[in-house]
């Protein structure tokens, strides 16, 4: 098997873990999740540098993430017990009371992985950035990767992250937009235009790259281009294009499933598209 | 009753940020962050003496807190500078979702509290700032009364493990407390004994609180003074012990009357010893242009307020 169809089988079990749990407590953000099952798997599987079994909250020597988009916890928590952070039965307590699983990521509850709280939009650059800040001086070479949201970036505090991590030269930092293109009130055109977010970027000082979010060897190509691209005196972003609610035909083309739960038929449709791989929770 | 004398006024903000150099010096994981004020909150001690370790973020007080957040991760204490309006109110979110509920151990540290920013006006004076902090769960609050005690407070809240907001100000005041004092978090200080009135101060109403026993006790009135430099646990047992002898007591701070000082103490007072009670505090407004001693007068929270709230808390008691 190569490394390519090994990922795709993991990104199969998480979208089925995505959709199972959203499904069991009937609430959550299953498209989003979905789109961004291919990048937080690769990411996970294949980019990072990270040892599940040294897991502490400083992550030295390692690379760390941060979802800044918290919404999207089914796929985080998902992969971090595919990536053995925590027991993958644990994916069952999703929402419901006493949980670790919260609907919105917390460190609150010691649920390994998780480093800050996120779902309010808007502040996990500003977080990645300092936990660069302190890579650099505690030598650490490790980087610090933080995914956003294209809806999310409509608040100001992304911006005043994103000038100054350029002009103090913050290049340990990659941050990756979720270019869905969908927000809850329908598509990020309507809502409020960001126009062009590459130009944007640029001029905003960081080292731009594109990509495919659904397509493994693009994601795969184009977050080793961005590691090569880091420690060069500027932050990296990557304008990743997706489609929300990605492997399950009847959530795609549509901001309708942000943050609703499939009914007893519509998982067995997705379930029936996605085919259990490493075994469901 | 113990006479307390000063040589000399000076700002609590100056005793920050010689807190800080010491800090900068002894603890190499101590970090500052300030959002271009760093004159103001006097941090260029540090910023000079420690280039690698001190972060200017512009104008931009939500980044701040946000990479403090970030810098704990790495083991890093942050220390944020900025106005204590731009140090909660601006920002209040990031530091209920980034720090407090993260569990981060950033130190917000602000100046320029309350009234006594003076000409600025209203929109820099926050009154509010310390029922905000309050508010947040796990938040330590401090609001220390003169130079000696903000830097003893400084050095303090870096071995304490957890988020701290540290409030102090801008104008010169008495600087009265022992250089060498003991700051412990948490722990009221027993300024003067008496049996007639409890006075509980904080922050810049302490001296005062310290003058108005002087005038009460040359009326016959003997009143007990504690200054509450941390409102955020508050001393509860020191309160109760001294409202007990007094039965009755005054609350002075720098303040709204909403959400400070006087509901922390009345909050412990209701549920363990309900006392009458008198407040010295803003009267839910804003501030406004003016020199600190005009508005200080204006809005009540001079030494005579604390008499005639003293005399007023005594008379209600019999």
């Amino acid at each position: 098997m190569t490394v390519e169809e090994s990922l795709e089988k993991i990104v199969s079990q998480v979208r089925r873990d995505i959709v199972r749990m959203v499904h069991g407590v009937q609430s959550g953000h299953p498209g989003g999740s979905l789109g961004c099952a291919e990048f937080l798997t690769v990411l996970y599987n294949h980019v990072m540098k990270h040892d599940p079994k040294v897991w502490d909250m400083s992550g030295f020597n390692q690379d760390i993430f941060f979802l800044s988009n918290g919404h999207i916890s089914p796929l985080f928590y998902s992969v971090l017990a595919r990536s053995g952070y925590f027991p993958v039965k644990e994916l069952a307590t999703f929402r419901k009371l006493n949980t670790r699983l919260q609907g919105h990521p917390t460190t609150h509850d010691g649920l390994p992985g998780v480093r800050i709280a996120s779902g309010s939009l808007g502040q996990g650059l500003s977080v990645a950035i300092g936990a660069a800040l302190a890579k650099k001086l505690n030598n650490d070479a490790r980087l610090v990767y933080v995914l956003m949201g294209d809806g999310e970036i409509q608040e100001g505090q992304v911006w005043e992250a994103a000038m100054f991590a350029a002009a103090k030269q913050v290049d340990n930092v990659i941050a990756t937009i979720d270019a869905n293109g969908q927000q809850i009130d329908g598509s990020t055109k309507q809502v409020l235009d960001g126009g062009d977010l590459a130009a944007k970027w640029t001029a905003f000082g960081w080292e731009v790259l594109k990509m495919d979010g659904n397509n493994i060897p693009d994601i795969m190509k184009t977050m080793e281009d961005a590691k090569n691209a880091s420690g060069k005196g500027k932050p990296v972003v990557i304008i990743m294009q997706t489609e929300m609610g990605n492997g399950v035909d009847f959530m795609m083309h549509s901001h309708k499933w942000h943050g609703i739960a499939p009914n007893d038929e519509q998982l067995a449709i997705a379930l029936n598209q996605n085919p259990e791989t490493l075994g469901d929770y | 009753m113990k006479k307390y004398t000063y040589t000399e006024k000076k700002d609590t903000r100056s005793g920050f940020g010689a807190g800080l150099s010491v800090l900068g010096k002894e603890n190499p994981n101590v970090v500052a962050l300030c959002a271009d004020l760093t004159g103001s909150l006097k941090m260029d001690a540090f910023a000079k003496e420690h280039p690698d370790r001190f972060i200017q973020v512009g104008i931009a007080e939500a980044n701040m807190i946000g990479i403090a957040a970030g810098l704990t991760i790495g083991g890093k204490i942050p220390f944020t500078g900025t106005f204590a309006n731009f140090s909660t109110g601006r920002v209040y979110d990031q530091i209920r979702q980034s720090v407090a509920y993260s569990d981060k151990n950033v130190k917000i540290c602000a100046s320029h509290a309350g009234l006594t920013l003076g000409e600025d006006g209203a929109t820099h004076q926050i009154l509010e700032d310390i029922g905000l902090m309050r508010m947040l769960p796990g938040m330590t609050v401090i609001n220390p009364c003169d130079y000696n005690q903000t830097k003893a407070a400084t050095i303090a809240i870096a071995k304490h493990h957890g988020p701290v907001y540290l409030r102090f100000g801008r104008p010169t005041v008495p600087n009265f407390t022992p250089a060498d004092q003991n700051f412990e978090i948490g722990k009221a200080v027993m300024l003067n004994e008496g049996t007639d009135v409890t006075i509980i101060a904080t922050g810049h109403l302490v001296w005062k609180a310290i003058e108005a026993g002087e005038q009460l006790a040359a009326m016959g009135i003997s009143a007990e003074i504690i200054n509450i430099h941390t409102i955020k646990p508050l001393d509860n047992d020191a309160i109760l012990k001294s409202v007990a002898k007094t039965n009755c007591v005054v609350t002075a701070e720098e303040h709204n009357r909403f959400g400070g000082l006087g509901d922390a103490v009345a909050q412990v007072l209701t549920a363990h010893l309900p006392t009458v009670q008198e407040y010295v505090a803003v009267n839910d407004s804003f501030g406004e242009s003016g020199t600190p001693d005009q508005l200080m007068t204006k809005y009540g929270l001079d030494t005579i307020d604390i008499v005639k709230a003293a005399e007023r808390a005594i008379a209600r008691k019999s």
